[in-house]
């Protein structure tokens, strides 16, 4: 029988490649897109915590949430892409360092 | 009642400076002499004019005139001190000022022929006329500040008079010496001041004024000073004082060497007026100085001494003028002798016919030396009587007087002063001063006899050219020659039937105490009390006598005539006839006696025995020599004060050097180590400090600025590293609740 407990394990595993994407790739779409895992694995966790844990259907709704605002920010972030892109034809995020102190 | 005129007798002549010094070189000698000797006959009238005024009927005791007020301080707790710029003329300044400004009057009209030709003719009559000056304001000063001033004031003119051909070394020397030696003297009359001033505040009177010091006297007489009676303290620093410029032992040196100035200076400063200033301040503070009796004995005792100790200096001097200073100094001396037995008016009758006939000496020697062409030694002279019969005559009539020969002035003046002594019951110093009139006539006719009389042992240019002088030099020798003759009728004694007027002329000026202890100094001073009978000036009306300016005078019921009452049992009978004690005649006959013989054999020994001094002088070569070289006082002053003071100086100089130096050296080399150290310490610590501060901050931004790296991926692994951490202990130590 499938309990919250799986889900949570799954959830976790989802996050934990998004943060290892997000820490490992160097191209700025590769952690665009552990951004997208990391998000993933949290509106997981709310439907499953909605599914399993008396809460009605607000765990759905935050998921919902999630995935509009993982929509707008993956729309932003291609286009703050993009607009590196253009300017210095090299999205390698360890070269992007213009926040250097 | 304001009298400005008292302000015009002194500066009238001050105005006759200014102008002199400043423009006397430009408008011509005439204008210079006529401004020089006008405002000095200005001064002698205004005086005259205030004598006579004071002699009438129902006249106040003395006129003041207040100026401007000159310090007024304290008040409140303190005593409080109202001090006026006053002028007073009183009956003991108005004979000063007349004798001053009269006999300053012959001096400067005589100086328009003594000074003719002088390329310092201008300056001469500008700095005679600052003389003057000081001297009137010394004299008609109402308080002891301005006294001071003007007691300065005539040492400074005193200075400028006997340096006053300057380019002459010895001239500025002695004019160095004088004013150092007055210094000397000054000084003490500083420290006399301070004390009578200090004892008036510890009584509560804060004043300067004479006649208020006067008055308050015996309020200072219980108290000590140093182990003396402060008032004999007072009256022995102020004696220094008259030591000084009076030309007494131990500072009488200076007025020989003074003889260096011009011969009318001599005159007037140095024989007439200024040498007698002491004289005027001690009879002046004649209520200060009769509750000191210790102080009056030291007075009369150096008077004496000096009296007789210069009068044998004078008899071995050759050159003309050292006599007549050595014979001032000796005739100071009797001042002071007078003074010093509380004779007080006999010190100032003295005072003024020895300023008559000795500035009459003073001129006639001038004379002779003007005819000799500058030539002042007596050896080289002789036979003047028939060249130059004024001169003769009026320097003859001069030393009759000086000699004590009646009817002369010098004989009523000096036998007053040495009947006082002998009355005072000092016959040790009658002694003295008897001896020194023997010794004074013997040097005087020595002089006439070997400058007058005889052969003329001058070279034969010398000899073709002598002549009398011409009236502007000649005239003021008659005037003075007259004054030798008459002054002394001014105080003939009881003893004489006269009335001794100018006693009792001075008596309102002088002050009495109710006090027993000073009995036997006060006696002498105290004759017969009976002015106011006869002059009808006196103080019979009292308010009359506080509205000329002196609230302290004597009240009324207290005066001169009654005070004394108790002191002479039958004051009144004195009045009307005086008791004359035969010893006064005695006296008198004594000493006339004894001039004439002396006089007369100085004049056989010169003039037929020339052979007698010389055979002396080998005979007691050793005493010749020492009279001769004046005692060797001046060689003794050098040896041990100069030199003293030239040693001190060069152990001062070194100490100087070495030690004063030493420690600023000490000083400021301790300062640059010091200097070193903090530098070094200041480098290397505390700027290290703050370097290191400021390095330690830069490396660790340096390192930390690393962190910093830019790169999105490396904040997420220090988050994401951060977390686990944190989980990890949270899930070894429990989470926070």
């Amino acid at each position: 029988m499938i309990g919250l407990t799986h889900f949570l394990v799954l959830s976790a595993l989802l996050f934990t490649f998004g943060l290892y994407t997000i820490l490992s790739r160097r191209n700025a779409i590769g952690v665009l897109m552990g951004v997208e895992l990391v998000l993933n694995a949290g509106a997981l966790n709310f439907v499953a915590f909605g599914r399993f844990v008396e809460g009605g259907l607000s765990g759905a709704v935050f998921s919902i949430f999630i995935i509009v605002l993982a929509a707008a920010e993956a729309a932003v972030a291609m286009a703050i892409v993009l607009a590196i892109y253009q300017n210095i034809r090299n999205i390698q995020a360890d070269k992007l360092d213009a926040l250097q102190g | 009642m304001e009298h400005s005129w008292i302000g015009w007798i002194v500066f009238l002549p001050l105005l006759g400076f200014v102008f002199n010094i400043f423009a006397g070189k430009r408008v011509g000698v005439r204008v210079a002499h006529t401004v020089g000797v006008g405002t000095v006959l200005g001064s002698f009238l205004l005086a005259a004019n205030g004598f006579r005024m004071l002699t009438a009927e129902g006249a106040p005791l003395a006129f003041t005139s207040r100026m401007w007020t000159w310090i007024h301080v304290g008040g409140g707790t303190l005593p409080e001190l109202d001090l006026s710029a006053a002028l007073t003329f009183d009956h003991l300044s108005a004979v000063m000022a007349l004798v001053v400004s009269g006999v300053g009057l012959l001096i400067h009209i005589y100086s328009i022929g003594y000074m003719k030709g002088d390329e310092g003719y201008a300056r001469f009559f500008s700095y005679m006329n600052l003389f003057s000056f000081a001297m009137l304001l010394l004299v008609l000063g109402d308080n002891v500040l301005l006294m001071f001033v003007g007691w300065e004031g005539v040492g400074l003119c005193s200075y400028l008079l006997i340096g006053f051909w300057f380019k002459h070394l010895p001239n500025t020397t002695a004019g160095n010496k004088a004013f150092i030696v007055n210094r000397i003297g000054d000084f003490g009359f500083l420290i006399g001041l301070s004390l009578l001033f200090w004892g008036l505040i510890q009584a509560g009177h804060g004043t300067l004024r004479f006649s208020e010091i006067n008055a308050l006297t015996p309020l200072l007489a219980d108290m000590r000073f140093m182990g003396l009676p402060l008032l004999d303290a007072i009256g022995i620093f102020l004696f220094v004082g008259a030591t000084g410029k009076s030309a007494q032992i131990p500072l009488y040196v200076w007025l020989p060497d003074a003889m260096a100035g011009p011969t009318p200076v001599s005159a007037l400063i140095h024989a007439a007026t200024m040498v007698t200033a002491g004289v005027y301040m001690i009879a002046r503070f004649n209520g200060l100085y009769i509750l000191a009796p210790t102080a009056l004995a030291v007075v009369a005792t150096v008077g004496a001494i000096t009296a007789i100790f210069s009068a044998t200096i004078g008899l071995a001097q050759n050159d003309i003028k050292k006599v007549l200073a050595y014979s001032t100094v000796s005739q100071l001396g009797y001042m002071m002798l007078g003074v010093g037995v509380a004779a007080f008016s006999a010190g100032i009758f003295h005072l003024m016919t020895h300023a008559f006939f000795k500035a009459c000496l003073f001129l006639g020697s001038g004379s002779v030396i003007l005819s000799m062409h500058h030539e002042q030694d007596i050896r080289k002279m002789g036979g003047l009587a028939r060249k130059m019969p004024w001169t003769f005559g009026t320097f003859l009539v001069s030393t009759l007087a000086i000699a004590g020969l009646p009817p002369f002035a010098g004989f009523f003046s000096k036998d007053e002063i040495l009947w006082k002594v002998w009355e005072s019951g000092h016959k040790g110093l009658w002694l003295l001063g008897f001896l020194g009139a023997l010794l004074t006539s013997f040097y005087m006719f020595r002089l006439v006899a070997v400058t007058f009389f005889g052969e003329n042992r001058a070279d034969e240019h010398t000899k073709s050219h002598l002549k009398e002088q011409p009236w502007v030099v000649v005239g003021p020798l008659v005037g003075l020659a007259f004054l030798a003759t008459v002054g002394g009728f001014a105080g003939v004694p009881h003893a004489l039937g006269g009335a001794n007027r100018i006693h009792q002329w001075l008596e309102p000026a002088m002050f009495h105490h109710e006090n027993g202890a000073h009995a036997r100094w006060q006696a002498p001073a105290l004759v017969p009390p009976a002015f106011a009978a006869e002059d009808g000036h006196a103080a019979d009306d009292p308010g009359e006598a506080t509205r000329g300016g002196d609230g302290h005078r004597l009240p009324a019921e207290e005066s001169p005539g009654e005070v004394h009452e108790e002191a002479y049992a039958h004051g009144e009978e004195h009045a009307e006839h005086p008791a004359v004690d035969p010893a006064e005649y005695w006296l008198m006959i004594i000493s006339v006696l004894g001039a004439a013989l002396s006089g007369l054999l100085a004049l056989f020994i010169y003039t037929r025995r020339p052979d007698i001094p010389a055979r002396l002088a080998e005979r007691f070569k050793g005493l010749y020599r020492l009279i001769y070289n004046k005692y060797y006082v001046d060689e003794l002053y050098q040896a041990t004060v100069i030199s003293g003071v030239l040693k001190s100086m060069v152990a001062l100089a070194r100490f100087d050097l070495k030690v004063i130096d030493g420690i600023v050296n000490g000083v400021a080399t301790l300062t640059r180590w010091t200097a070193v150290v903090s530098g070094w310490i200041d480098n290397g610590f505390v700027d290290g400090l703050v370097n290191g501060l400021a390095d330690a901050a830069k490396v660790a931004g340096d390192r930390l600025r690393r962190l910093q790296t830019g790169r999105i991926q490396n904040y997420a692994y220090a988050v994401a590293t951060g977390t686990l951490v944190l989980v990890i202990i949270g899930l070894l130590i429990g989470f926070p609740r």
